[in-house]
Protein backbone atom coordinates (compact mmCIF):
# COMPACT_ATOMS: atom_id res chain seq x y z
CA UNK A 1 0.00 0.00 0.00
CA UNK A 2 3.00 2.52 1.04
CA UNK A 3 4.64 1.31 -2.21
CA UNK A 4 1.60 2.54 -4.48
CA UNK A 5 1.58 5.75 -2.20
CA UNK A 6 5.43 6.40 -3.09
CA UNK A 7 4.20 5.89 -6.85
CA UNK A 8 1.74 7.87 -6.71
CA UNK A 9 2.96 10.87 -5.17
CA UNK A 10 6.00 11.02 -6.64
CA UNK A 11 3.99 12.51 -10.12
CA UNK A 12 3.23 15.24 -8.03
CA UNK A 13 5.94 16.97 -6.42
CA UNK A 14 9.13 15.24 -7.30
CA UNK A 15 8.88 14.53 -11.28
CA UNK A 16 6.02 16.64 -11.62
CA UNK A 17 6.25 16.47 -15.71
CA UNK A 18 5.67 20.10 -16.29
CA UNK A 19 7.75 21.88 -13.96
CA UNK A 20 10.53 19.09 -13.16
CA UNK A 21 10.63 17.23 -16.29
CA UNK A 22 9.68 20.14 -18.66
CA UNK A 23 7.47 17.82 -20.62
CA UNK A 24 4.48 18.91 -22.87
CA UNK A 25 4.73 22.40 -22.52
CA UNK A 26 2.86 23.35 -25.44
CA UNK A 27 -0.52 22.58 -23.67
CA UNK A 28 0.37 24.08 -20.41
CA UNK A 29 1.27 27.12 -22.42
CA UNK A 30 -1.36 27.20 -24.65
CA UNK A 31 -5.23 26.64 -23.34
CA UNK A 32 -3.88 27.78 -19.37
CA UNK A 33 -5.56 31.51 -20.16
CA UNK A 34 -8.91 30.52 -18.51
CA UNK A 35 -8.87 28.23 -15.35
CA UNK A 36 -12.18 26.18 -16.75
CA UNK A 37 -9.43 25.52 -19.68
CA UNK A 38 -6.47 24.70 -17.53
CA UNK A 39 -8.69 22.46 -15.75
CA UNK A 40 -10.35 20.54 -18.85
CA UNK A 41 -7.10 19.74 -20.23
CA UNK A 42 -5.44 18.73 -17.09
CA UNK A 43 -8.41 16.26 -16.45
CA UNK A 44 -8.23 14.83 -20.15
CA UNK A 45 -4.47 14.43 -19.76
CA UNK A 46 -5.28 12.31 -16.43
CA UNK A 47 -7.82 9.90 -18.41
CA UNK A 48 -5.53 10.03 -21.28
CA UNK A 49 -2.36 8.52 -19.45
CA UNK A 50 -4.41 6.49 -16.89
CA UNK A 51 -6.05 4.82 -19.43
CA UNK A 52 -3.06 3.99 -21.83
CA UNK A 53 -0.89 2.76 -18.82
CA UNK A 54 -3.42 0.16 -18.33
CA UNK A 55 -4.12 -0.71 -21.75
CA UNK A 56 -0.34 -1.11 -21.67
CA UNK A 57 0.81 -3.10 -18.76
CA UNK A 58 -2.16 -5.47 -19.53
CA UNK A 59 -0.29 -6.04 -23.03
CA UNK A 60 2.74 -6.10 -22.26
CA UNK A 61 3.51 -9.78 -22.62
CA UNK A 62 2.05 -9.84 -25.96
CA UNK A 63 3.78 -7.11 -27.95
CA UNK A 64 7.26 -7.26 -29.71
CA UNK A 65 9.49 -5.14 -27.96
CA UNK A 66 10.17 -4.35 -31.65
CA UNK A 67 6.71 -3.14 -32.70
CA UNK A 68 6.18 -1.27 -28.96
CA UNK A 69 5.94 2.38 -29.75
CA UNK A 70 3.48 2.10 -32.71
CA UNK A 71 1.42 0.01 -30.35
CA UNK A 72 1.40 2.48 -27.76
CA UNK A 73 0.93 5.75 -30.54
CA UNK A 74 -2.35 3.65 -31.72
CA UNK A 75 -3.66 3.02 -27.93
CA UNK A 76 -2.92 6.49 -26.98
CA UNK A 77 -4.66 7.83 -30.23
CA UNK A 78 -7.75 5.91 -29.84
CA UNK A 79 -8.44 6.85 -26.26
CA UNK A 80 -7.72 10.50 -27.02
CA UNK A 81 -10.51 9.81 -29.74
CA UNK A 82 -12.95 9.17 -27.04
CA UNK A 83 -11.86 11.94 -24.87
CA UNK A 84 -13.09 13.79 -27.54
CA UNK A 85 -16.23 12.66 -28.53
CA UNK A 86 -17.32 12.27 -25.28
CA UNK A 87 -16.06 16.19 -24.68
CA UNK A 88 -17.43 17.14 -28.33
CA UNK A 89 -21.18 15.59 -27.15
CA UNK A 90 -21.23 16.93 -23.36
CA UNK A 91 -19.73 20.03 -23.52
CA UNK A 92 -19.11 21.70 -26.85
CA UNK A 93 -18.43 24.83 -25.31
CA UNK A 94 -15.30 23.94 -23.70
CA UNK A 95 -14.30 21.27 -26.85
CA UNK A 96 -14.25 24.61 -28.80
CA UNK A 97 -11.76 26.29 -26.82
CA UNK A 98 -9.41 23.90 -26.86
CA UNK A 99 -9.19 23.24 -29.92
CA UNK A 100 -6.87 21.97 -31.78
CA UNK A 101 -4.42 21.14 -28.67
CA UNK A 102 -6.94 18.22 -27.91
CA UNK A 103 -6.29 16.16 -30.48
CA UNK A 104 -2.39 16.81 -30.50
CA UNK A 105 -3.01 15.24 -26.62
CA UNK A 106 -2.11 12.01 -29.08
CA UNK A 107 1.58 13.28 -29.18
CA UNK A 108 2.30 14.57 -25.51
CA UNK A 109 5.68 13.38 -24.58
CA UNK A 110 4.38 12.66 -20.85
CA UNK A 111 1.93 9.80 -21.96
CA UNK A 112 4.39 7.92 -24.22
CA UNK A 113 7.34 8.35 -21.82
CA UNK A 114 4.86 7.15 -18.94
CA UNK A 115 3.72 3.68 -21.30
CA UNK A 116 7.76 3.13 -22.12
CA UNK A 117 9.35 4.42 -19.14
CA UNK A 118 6.86 2.46 -16.43
CA UNK A 119 4.06 1.25 -18.08
CA UNK A 120 5.83 -1.41 -19.88
CA UNK A 121 7.67 -2.92 -17.35
CA UNK A 122 5.03 -3.44 -14.01
CA UNK A 123 1.82 -4.20 -13.26
CA UNK A 124 -1.75 -3.08 -14.19
CA UNK A 125 -2.51 -1.72 -10.47
CA UNK A 126 0.80 0.30 -10.29
CA UNK A 127 0.99 1.31 -13.55
CA UNK A 128 -2.60 2.57 -12.81
CA UNK A 129 -1.02 4.54 -9.59
CA UNK A 130 1.72 6.31 -11.71
CA UNK A 131 -0.51 7.23 -14.55
CA UNK A 132 -2.84 8.62 -11.99
CA UNK A 133 -0.09 10.26 -10.03
CA UNK A 134 1.56 11.92 -12.97
CA UNK A 135 -2.45 12.98 -14.30
CA UNK A 136 -2.72 14.49 -10.97
CA UNK A 137 0.88 16.45 -10.95
CA UNK A 138 -0.13 17.43 -14.79
CA UNK A 139 -3.54 18.81 -13.55
CA UNK A 140 -1.94 20.55 -10.83
CA UNK A 141 0.56 22.60 -12.68
CA UNK A 142 -1.77 23.46 -15.01
CA UNK A 143 -4.29 25.11 -12.06
CA UNK A 144 -1.37 27.06 -10.70
CA UNK A 145 -0.37 28.11 -14.04
CA UNK A 146 -4.07 28.95 -15.15
CA UNK A 147 -4.82 30.76 -11.68
CA UNK A 148 -2.02 33.11 -12.25
CA UNK A 149 -2.84 33.90 -15.67
CA UNK A 150 -5.96 34.30 -15.44
CA UNK A 151 -6.18 36.51 -12.02
CA UNK A 152 -3.75 38.59 -13.66
CA UNK A 153 -4.20 38.98 -17.29
CA UNK A 154 -7.84 38.96 -16.77
CA UNK A 155 -8.90 39.89 -12.82
CA UNK A 156 -11.06 36.75 -12.25
CA UNK A 157 -11.09 33.84 -11.16
CA UNK A 158 -13.63 31.07 -13.00
CA UNK A 159 -15.35 34.00 -14.77
CA UNK A 160 -15.96 35.86 -11.19
CA UNK A 161 -14.55 38.99 -11.15
CA UNK A 162 -11.90 39.48 -7.86
CA UNK A 163 -10.54 42.88 -7.85
CA UNK A 164 -13.57 45.19 -8.31
CA UNK A 165 -14.30 47.97 -10.80
CA UNK A 166 -11.34 49.85 -10.89
CA UNK A 167 -8.48 46.74 -11.50
CA UNK A 168 -7.31 47.19 -15.00
CA UNK A 169 -6.10 43.93 -16.43
CA UNK A 170 -2.34 43.26 -17.57
CA UNK A 171 -3.42 41.79 -20.90
CA UNK A 172 0.29 40.61 -22.15
CA UNK A 173 -0.46 37.42 -19.21
CA UNK A 174 -2.95 36.05 -21.27
CA UNK A 175 -1.35 36.58 -24.51
CA UNK A 176 1.47 34.14 -25.60
CA UNK A 177 4.40 36.44 -24.44
CA UNK A 178 3.38 36.43 -20.81
CA UNK A 179 2.93 32.86 -20.88
CA UNK A 180 6.63 31.91 -21.60
CA UNK A 181 7.91 34.68 -19.31
CA UNK A 182 5.84 32.73 -16.65
CA UNK A 183 6.94 29.31 -17.17
CA UNK A 184 10.49 30.87 -17.39
CA UNK A 185 10.17 32.74 -13.61
CA UNK A 186 8.15 29.32 -12.31
CA UNK A 187 10.97 26.70 -13.75
CA UNK A 188 13.35 28.69 -12.00
CA UNK A 189 11.25 29.16 -8.57
CA UNK A 190 10.70 25.07 -8.59
CA UNK A 191 14.58 24.62 -9.58
CA UNK A 192 15.32 27.29 -6.28
CA UNK A 193 13.21 24.93 -4.29
CA UNK A 194 14.31 21.50 -4.59
CA UNK A 195 18.21 23.26 -4.45
CA UNK A 196 16.67 24.28 -0.92
CA UNK A 197 14.99 20.93 0.05
CA UNK A 198 18.58 19.10 -1.48
CA UNK A 199 20.91 21.46 0.20
CA UNK A 200 18.44 20.98 4.08
CA UNK A 201 18.46 17.45 3.94
CA UNK A 202 22.38 16.98 2.95
CA UNK A 203 22.64 18.93 6.36
CA UNK A 204 20.65 17.22 7.96
CA UNK A 205 22.13 13.56 7.11
CA UNK A 206 25.34 15.55 7.87
CA UNK A 207 23.85 16.47 11.24
CA UNK A 208 22.87 12.57 11.82
CA UNK A 209 26.67 11.24 11.31
CA UNK A 210 28.29 14.04 13.40
CA UNK B 1 -2.89 34.73 -56.09
CA UNK B 2 -3.38 37.91 -53.44
CA UNK B 3 -5.52 35.07 -51.30
CA UNK B 4 -2.04 32.76 -51.17
CA UNK B 5 -0.08 35.65 -50.10
CA UNK B 6 -1.74 36.55 -47.28
CA UNK B 7 -2.20 32.74 -45.99
CA UNK B 8 1.92 32.52 -46.50
CA UNK B 9 2.38 35.47 -44.26
CA UNK B 10 -0.06 34.69 -42.19
CA UNK B 11 1.59 31.39 -41.14
CA UNK B 12 4.93 32.51 -41.11
CA UNK B 13 4.84 35.43 -39.14
CA UNK B 14 1.28 36.25 -37.72
CA UNK B 15 -0.15 32.89 -36.64
CA UNK B 16 3.70 31.81 -36.10
CA UNK B 17 3.44 28.25 -35.05
CA UNK B 18 6.23 28.27 -32.29
CA UNK B 19 5.62 31.86 -31.00
CA UNK B 20 2.28 32.86 -30.81
CA UNK B 21 0.43 28.90 -31.17
CA UNK B 22 2.94 27.03 -28.38
CA UNK B 23 4.31 23.91 -30.94
CA UNK B 24 6.81 22.65 -31.10
CA UNK B 25 8.39 23.57 -28.20
CA UNK B 26 10.24 20.34 -27.38
CA UNK B 27 11.87 21.26 -30.19
CA UNK B 28 12.35 24.77 -30.22
CA UNK B 29 14.21 24.67 -26.48
CA UNK B 30 16.55 21.52 -27.63
CA UNK B 31 18.04 22.00 -30.43
CA UNK B 32 18.00 26.14 -30.33
CA UNK B 33 21.28 25.92 -28.45
CA UNK B 34 22.66 25.59 -31.84
CA UNK B 35 22.96 27.55 -34.80
CA UNK B 36 24.06 25.25 -37.56
CA UNK B 37 21.66 22.62 -36.15
CA UNK B 38 18.54 25.02 -36.12
CA UNK B 39 18.83 25.27 -39.39
CA UNK B 40 19.24 21.95 -40.54
CA UNK B 41 16.14 21.25 -38.14
CA UNK B 42 14.24 24.15 -39.77
CA UNK B 43 14.84 22.34 -43.33
CA UNK B 44 13.87 19.12 -41.78
CA UNK B 45 11.00 19.82 -40.44
CA UNK B 46 9.47 22.36 -43.45
CA UNK B 47 10.10 19.54 -46.09
CA UNK B 48 8.48 16.63 -43.99
CA UNK B 49 6.05 18.64 -42.88
CA UNK B 50 5.13 19.80 -46.92
CA UNK B 51 4.82 16.18 -47.79
CA UNK B 52 2.80 14.64 -44.68
CA UNK B 53 0.33 17.24 -45.16
CA UNK B 54 -0.09 16.30 -49.20
CA UNK B 55 -0.43 13.15 -47.90
CA UNK B 56 -2.79 13.36 -45.24
CA UNK B 57 -4.93 15.89 -47.39
CA UNK B 58 -5.35 12.89 -49.78
CA UNK B 59 -5.96 10.61 -47.22
CA UNK B 60 -8.74 12.67 -46.09
CA UNK B 61 -10.48 13.90 -48.80
CA UNK B 62 -10.20 10.97 -51.23
CA UNK B 63 -11.15 7.97 -47.96
CA UNK B 64 -12.07 9.65 -44.70
CA UNK B 65 -14.71 11.68 -46.01
CA UNK B 66 -16.38 9.83 -48.87
CA UNK B 67 -16.96 7.01 -45.83
CA UNK B 68 -17.68 8.86 -43.50
CA UNK B 69 -14.98 7.82 -41.44
CA UNK B 70 -13.81 11.78 -39.99
CA UNK B 71 -14.20 10.75 -36.43
CA UNK B 72 -10.85 8.56 -37.07
CA UNK B 73 -8.71 11.70 -38.39
CA UNK B 74 -7.09 11.86 -34.99
CA UNK B 75 -5.50 8.00 -35.24
CA UNK B 76 -5.29 7.97 -39.16
CA UNK B 77 -3.23 10.99 -39.23
CA UNK B 78 -0.89 9.99 -36.01
CA UNK B 79 -0.21 6.88 -38.00
CA UNK B 80 0.08 8.71 -41.13
CA UNK B 81 2.63 11.01 -39.92
CA UNK B 82 4.53 8.86 -37.57
CA UNK B 83 5.24 5.82 -40.52
CA UNK B 84 6.01 8.31 -43.15
CA UNK B 85 8.34 9.73 -41.51
CA UNK B 86 10.34 6.54 -40.58
CA UNK B 87 9.48 5.85 -44.30
CA UNK B 88 11.30 8.49 -45.50
CA UNK B 89 14.20 7.56 -42.96
CA UNK B 90 15.14 4.71 -44.41
CA UNK B 91 14.87 5.77 -47.93
CA UNK B 92 17.39 8.71 -47.12
CA UNK B 93 19.33 6.53 -45.37
CA UNK B 94 19.37 4.23 -48.38
CA UNK B 95 19.67 6.69 -51.54
CA UNK B 96 21.62 9.63 -49.89
CA UNK B 97 23.58 8.86 -47.39
CA UNK B 98 24.97 12.43 -47.23
CA UNK B 99 22.35 14.36 -46.57
CA UNK B 100 20.78 11.09 -44.00
CA UNK B 101 24.34 11.71 -41.65
CA UNK B 102 23.13 16.08 -42.18
CA UNK B 103 19.59 15.41 -41.14
CA UNK B 104 18.82 11.86 -40.01
CA UNK B 105 19.17 12.73 -36.55
CA UNK B 106 16.47 15.14 -36.67
CA UNK B 107 14.08 13.08 -38.95
CA UNK B 108 14.00 10.63 -35.66
CA UNK B 109 12.97 13.24 -33.25
CA UNK B 110 10.29 14.72 -35.38
CA UNK B 111 8.38 11.71 -35.33
CA UNK B 112 6.10 12.05 -33.42
CA UNK B 113 5.81 15.55 -33.13
CA UNK B 114 3.18 17.92 -32.49
CA UNK B 115 4.22 20.74 -34.82
CA UNK B 116 4.09 17.64 -37.99
CA UNK B 117 0.41 16.58 -36.76
CA UNK B 118 -0.90 20.07 -36.51
CA UNK B 119 -0.38 21.07 -39.83
CA UNK B 120 -2.88 18.35 -41.63
CA UNK B 121 -5.23 18.64 -38.91
CA UNK B 122 -5.62 22.69 -39.22
CA UNK B 123 -5.99 21.73 -43.29
CA UNK B 124 -8.67 19.64 -43.12
CA UNK B 125 -10.29 21.39 -39.99
CA UNK B 126 -10.27 24.89 -42.17
CA UNK B 127 -11.11 22.82 -45.18
CA UNK B 128 -8.26 24.31 -47.50
CA UNK B 129 -7.96 23.34 -50.88
CA UNK B 130 -4.87 21.06 -52.05
CA UNK B 131 -2.80 23.96 -53.49
CA UNK B 132 -4.03 25.85 -50.01
CA UNK B 133 -2.74 23.47 -47.46
CA UNK B 134 0.27 23.14 -49.68
CA UNK B 135 1.18 27.00 -49.05
CA UNK B 136 0.21 26.67 -45.46
CA UNK B 137 2.06 23.79 -45.07
CA UNK B 138 5.39 25.68 -45.98
CA UNK B 139 4.41 28.97 -44.48
CA UNK B 140 4.04 27.36 -41.21
CA UNK B 141 7.63 25.18 -41.72
CA UNK B 142 9.20 28.80 -42.63
CA UNK B 143 7.73 30.51 -39.53
CA UNK B 144 9.16 27.81 -37.88
CA UNK B 145 12.51 27.83 -38.62
CA UNK B 146 12.38 31.40 -38.97
CA UNK B 147 11.80 31.21 -34.90
CA UNK B 148 14.37 28.42 -33.98
CA UNK B 149 17.05 30.54 -36.08
CA UNK B 150 16.42 33.64 -34.43
CA UNK B 151 16.33 31.62 -30.68
CA UNK B 152 19.77 30.36 -31.70
CA UNK B 153 20.99 33.26 -32.46
CA UNK B 154 20.01 34.70 -29.32
CA UNK B 155 21.15 32.01 -27.36
CA UNK B 156 24.80 32.20 -29.03
CA UNK B 157 24.77 35.28 -27.21
CA UNK B 158 23.66 34.66 -24.41
CA UNK B 159 26.56 32.49 -23.35
CA UNK B 160 28.35 35.69 -22.22
CA UNK B 161 25.49 37.22 -20.49
CA UNK B 162 25.86 37.32 -16.28
CA UNK B 163 22.21 35.59 -15.89
CA UNK B 164 20.86 34.93 -12.54
CA UNK B 165 21.90 30.84 -11.07
CA UNK B 166 18.45 29.73 -10.46
CA UNK B 167 17.26 31.30 -14.34
CA UNK B 168 20.45 29.82 -16.05
CA UNK B 169 19.46 26.88 -18.71
CA UNK B 170 15.71 26.28 -19.68
CA UNK B 171 13.97 29.63 -17.47
CA UNK B 172 16.24 31.91 -19.21
CA UNK B 173 15.20 30.20 -22.82
CA UNK B 174 11.46 30.82 -21.98
CA UNK B 175 11.43 34.65 -20.69
CA UNK B 176 13.99 34.87 -24.06
CA UNK B 177 11.14 33.27 -25.95
CA UNK B 178 8.36 35.27 -23.98
CA UNK B 179 10.24 38.46 -25.85
CA UNK B 180 10.75 37.27 -29.02
CA UNK B 181 7.01 36.38 -29.25
CA UNK B 182 6.13 40.20 -27.89
CA UNK B 183 7.88 41.17 -30.70
CA UNK B 184 6.04 38.86 -33.25
CA UNK B 185 2.93 40.21 -31.88
CA UNK B 186 3.51 43.61 -33.31
CA UNK B 187 2.88 41.69 -36.69
CA UNK B 188 -0.61 41.04 -35.85
CA UNK B 189 -1.80 44.44 -37.39
CA UNK B 190 -0.53 43.68 -40.25
CA UNK B 191 -3.10 42.17 -42.68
Amino acid sequence: MKELWQIFSKGILEENPIFILALSLCPALAVTTTVVNGLTMGLTVTFVITSNNVVVSIVRHWVNPKVRVPVYITSIATIVTVAQLVLQAYFPLLYKAMGIYLALVVVFAIILARAEVFASKNGVVKSFCDGFGMGCGFTAAMLVISVIREVIGSGTILGMPIFGESYSPMLMMILPPGAFILIGYLVAGTKTWIAKREKARLEEEKGAVS
Amino acid sequence: MAEYLTLFIGAVLINNFVLTKFLGLCIFFGISKNLSASIGMGMAVTSVMTMSSILAWIVYFFVLQPFGLTFLTTIVFVVLTASFVQLLELVIKKQAPALYNMWGIYLLLIATNCIVLAVPILNVENSYSFLKSIVFAIGSGIGFALALILMASLREKLVYADVPKPLQGIGIAFILAGMLSLAFLGFSGML
